[in-house]
């Protein structure tokens, strides 16, 4: 039982501008993020299985025949746009049941602080200014993280519950007391638990691509 | 061989430094080349080739829309000025980007002849900073070609 091969995080991008995707897209992938360009709101729903009502646009519905085989770990959109403008893109995420969770960050050449704090109300995890660089990037590890450790986690639990002494593996927000004895345990899973603290440095640190980290190999409990 | 390459890379060197200090690029062209690697060996071409193309294109427009004195579509002209600021700060074409805050504020204040005149210019510094990375650029290529390595240029 190992990691899932496909550890990198997926970005759905959307910008009307093609110089601006161009530019989004390398930023993403020099964060060794798989990235989806598109230029528009409508097309950003589509591509994550929603169909917009065309007589309705305030209605949505998942579309039947859609798939979402790609899973999204982050949606990063240009604030004003033609047509649907991010924060409108931000809201039909946000109102919808199966993408909600999905964080959304928003991106904007203008600094207007009513703005700002409109679309980080409204649920945004962070606001970037463009000129977007490297470094802000880093900001976002954190975000995704959450979402490929919750489905992690269930997994685990999953896989622990026919085990006779059940390890307690709790929301990422909960401090982690009780390390599990298990031999059995992979230091992935374990890493994976250890993780879940409220500590999102800690998170960073431990879950690395290099494996400089050490391993749990000898654990007591300490209750 | 190894001396043509050091004197290349110091010619480098010192006119991508000179563009910093003339104000031709910023601190975000710097950044621009930090996303170039062995992966995407073309990628600040590729995108100031880009940006190049926009400015002909939206240079073009609001100058049909500024052309009658009479029928001025202003915003038309804002959205333009809008997208050029945008890409040449992503860019760090400095120069050009001044000329877009000024030609923004003229736009604001729907003064023609002032739009007309931050037109000429910014056509004048797109031009010139076009001819000035395609310098650059050159340089690149006969370091590669003579088999060194492009530096690493930080501005502090």
């Amino acid at each position: 039982m190992g990691m899932e091969t496909e550890s990198q995080f997926h970005v759905l991008a959307v910008d009307d501008s093609l110089f601006d995707r161009k530019m989004i897209e390398r930023l993403l992938q020099k964060s060794s993020c798989q990235v989806t360009t598109v230029d528009s709101g409508s097309k950003a729903l589509e591509f994550l299985g929603l169909r917009v009502d065309d007589e309705d646009p305030n209605v949505l519905s998942t579309s039947p025949h859609i798939h979402q085989e790609v899973e999204i770990n982050l949606i990063i959109t240009d604030y004003c746009m033609p047509g649907m403008t991010g924060y409108d893109l931000l809201k039909k995420v946000k109102e919808s049941a199966a993408f909600k969770s999905i964080p959304v960050v928003i991106m904007s050449s203008e600094n207007v602080p009513a703005r700002i704090s409109r679309c980080l109300e409204e649920g945004a995890e962070e606001f970037f200014l463009k000129p977007v660089k490297l470094a802000d990037l880093t900001k976002l590890k954190p975000h995704m993280m959450k979402t490929k450790l919750k489905k992690e986690s269930e997994k685990s639990a999953k896989e622990e519950e026919s085990e006779v002494s059940k390890p307690e593996i709790e929301e990422e927000e909960a401090v982690i007391e009780i390390l599990p004895l298990h031999q059995e345990l992979e230091s992935e899973q374990l890493e994976t638990i250890v993780s879940s603290s409220n500590k999102r440095k800690a998170m960073e640190e431990v879950i690395s691509t290099d494996r400089s980290r050490p391993k749990y190999n000898d654990i007591t409990t300490s209750v | 061989m190894n001396t043509i390459v050091a004197q290349l890379q110091r010619q480098f060197q010192g006119y991508i430094v000179s563009l910093y200090q003339q104000g031709y690029l910023d601190n975000q062209f710097t950044e621009l080349r930090k996303l170039q690697d062995e992966g995407s060996p073309d990628f600040v071409a590729e995108v100031v080739s880009l940006f190049f193309d926009d400015c002909a294109k939206l240079i073009n427009d609001m100058s049909t829309s500024l052309e009658r004195p009479d029928h001025v579509d202003f915003k038309q002209v804002d959205s333009g000025v809008h997208q050029l600021k945008g890409s040449s700060s992503s860019v760090g074409a400095r120069r050009v980007k001044s000329v877009c805050i000024a030609f923004k504020e003229c736009c604001d204040v729907q003064n023609r002849e002032g739009c007309l005149r931050c037109l000429q210019q910014v056509d004048y510094e797109y031009k010139m900073l076009k001819t000035k990375l395609q310098d650059l650029f050159n340089l690149e290529q006969q370091i590669l070609q003579a088999g060194g390595t492009i530096p690493q240029v930080s501005m502090n």
